[in-house]
């Protein structure tokens, strides 16, 4: 039984998160050359959402974006987050500070010396049967960087499971160990002889 | 909403101790990240990692695995642990196509059992509910690179996990943002050419490393080892496992990211 509430649930949030990137390569796409056109063109998915029992599309705003390529997902860098059902992390309970910490990354991520915008858009909170949801994206440069779900059901301990199944990877080739603003760091299995000169060790003693 | 407001955490607390022949560091935020609370749960931890490597380590004489290994022991004979760690080795060996096994060619003609890609990250998973008894307290735990996080408070940022580069291992060549999950990532950079393909027996080529996100460290940590001794074709078969998300460094230092999927079936 839970098992069936919980293959609704992730069926349910993958179409969703489709959609809410489907949305949003539509309105890039479009936004270059009539935004009023791109708003009104945008209501169908809303509708289709709606349909659905999602409702978690929400207003874009007013959009940044400089190409239609949200969506797509084949780069090196910053491609996290679009494609199908890769969610990020998600805390239990109401919050914008996951989508706030995304945002931030992907900027940091993809090009550190550059300028680049970033807009998290928001939908608003949908109410299913199984609790409420609501999914946020991240745009940096006209590319979705993140999608994240700050509200989810909450009902089990599979929830959580569900959320960490998947996680962005944002690649750097080019950021320097200082400016990667990490907290641990994963690699090939340091020995405890290697251990004095990795670069855990600089944050183990930097105790940051 | 202002992107890059993080509610502040409070300090990062972090312990190093070497069990196993690795560094194993823990870092802490959150109600117990200076509590006496919060020690006990590390010395647990640490205790429960003892106790592992007494059953399992292949460099002790008397280990049940070692007994286990030279046929002093029969499978019987051995405490449920054991044979736990010897299903997950059977299922990874069926699922990598045989690349993946914890028997390995002696180079004799014969195997020799060598269950250590499959006992570190299900022993770290395993000891990390010490840590997850903590109320409203984030942790981060690796052990040589493999680890697992929770982020207790929504309010509170992610865990950045950087991804050592692994022709450079004084640079990161990846950043992962986790709040509840696992990282594992298996590579060469540190210990020479130990990963071995078991279907040839000859270590593995044609990657560099690969990192490996998922719910468990158990699956992560096999994943990331199966995939890594499959060589040229360790992304597309990363594309075949549910739930997790993967990079994979080839030689030449250009990747591959691989998208975490829903679990199939659901």
């Amino acid at each position: 039984m839970g098992d069936l509430i919980m293959k609704k649930i992730v069926l349910w949030f993958a179409t969703t998160v489709s959609i809410v990137v489907l949305l949003f390569g539509y309105r890039t796409s479009t936004n270059a050359t009539n935004a009023s056109a791109a708003t009104s063109a945008q209501r169908p998915y809303v509708g289709t959402a709606t349909a659905g029992g999602t409702a978690g599309s929400g207003t874009a705003g007013s959009s940044t974006g400089k190409s239609g390529t949200a969506g797509s997902s084949t780069g090196k860098s910053g491609t996290a987050g679009s494609g199908t059902g890769n969610a990020v992390t998600a805390p239990a309970s109401p919050s914008t500070s996951t989508a706030a910490n995304g945002s931030t990354a992907a900027t940091s991520a993809s090009s550190p010396a550059s300028a680049s915008t970033t807009t998290t858009y928001t939908g608003r909170v949908a109410s299913t049967r199984w609790g409420d949801v609501q999914v946020a994206i991240t745009v940096t440069d006209g590319k979705i960087s993140a999608v994240s779900v700050p509200v989810y059901p909450s009902g089990n301990g599979e929830d959580q499971q569900i959320n960490a199944v998947a996680l962005p990877i944002l690649v750097q080739e080019t950021v320097s160990n200082q400016s990667a603003n990490i907290d641990m760091v994963s690699g090939a299995t340091v020995t405890s002889n290697g251990y004095l000169t990795s670069l855990q060790s600089a944050l183990d003693q930097a105790g940051l | 909403m202002t992107p890059g407001v993080a509610v502040d955490s409070g300090p990062v607390r972090r312990e190093v101790a070497h069990l196993m022949g690795m560094p194993i560091s823990l870092a802490l935020r959150g109600r117990h990240a200076d509590t006496t609370t919060g020690r006990r749960a590390w010395s647990a931890f640490i205790a429960r990692l003892r106790r592992v490597d007494q059953v399992f380590s292949t460099y002790r004489e008397d280990s049940v695995i070692s007994r286990l290994g030279r046929g002093e022991l029969t499978q019987a004979q051995c405490p449920a642990e054991v044979l736990e760690v010897l299903d997950l080795g059977r299922a990874a060996e069926e699922q990598s196509g045989g690349a993946f096994s914890v028997w390995l060619p002696d180079g004799r003609g014969g195997t020799r059992l060598e269950p250590s890609g499959v006992v570190k990250g299900w022993a770290i998973q395993r000891a990390s509910r010490h840590l997850a008894a903590l109320d409203d307290t984030d942790w981060c735990v690796s052990a040589g690179g493999d680890m697992v996080c929770h982020v207790a408070d929504p309010d509170r940022p992610d865990w950045r996990i950087g991804v050592e580069h692994p022709l450079d291992p004084t640079r990161v060549i990846a950043v992962i943002p986790v709040r509840t999950g696992a990282v594992a990532t298996s590579g060469t950079a540190h210990r020479g050419q130990h990963l071995i393909d078991a279907r040839t027996g000859r270590p593995a080529t044609g990657v560099a490393s690969v990192t490996v996100t998922g719910p468990s460290l158990t699956w992560a940590d096999i994943d990331a080892t199966a995939a890594y001794v499959q060589g040229a074709v360790a992304a597309e078969w990363l594309r075949t496992r549910a739930g997790r998300s993967a990079l994979v460094v080839w030689p030449d230092a250009t990747t591959t990211i691989i998208d975490g999927r829903l679990p199939s079936g659901w």
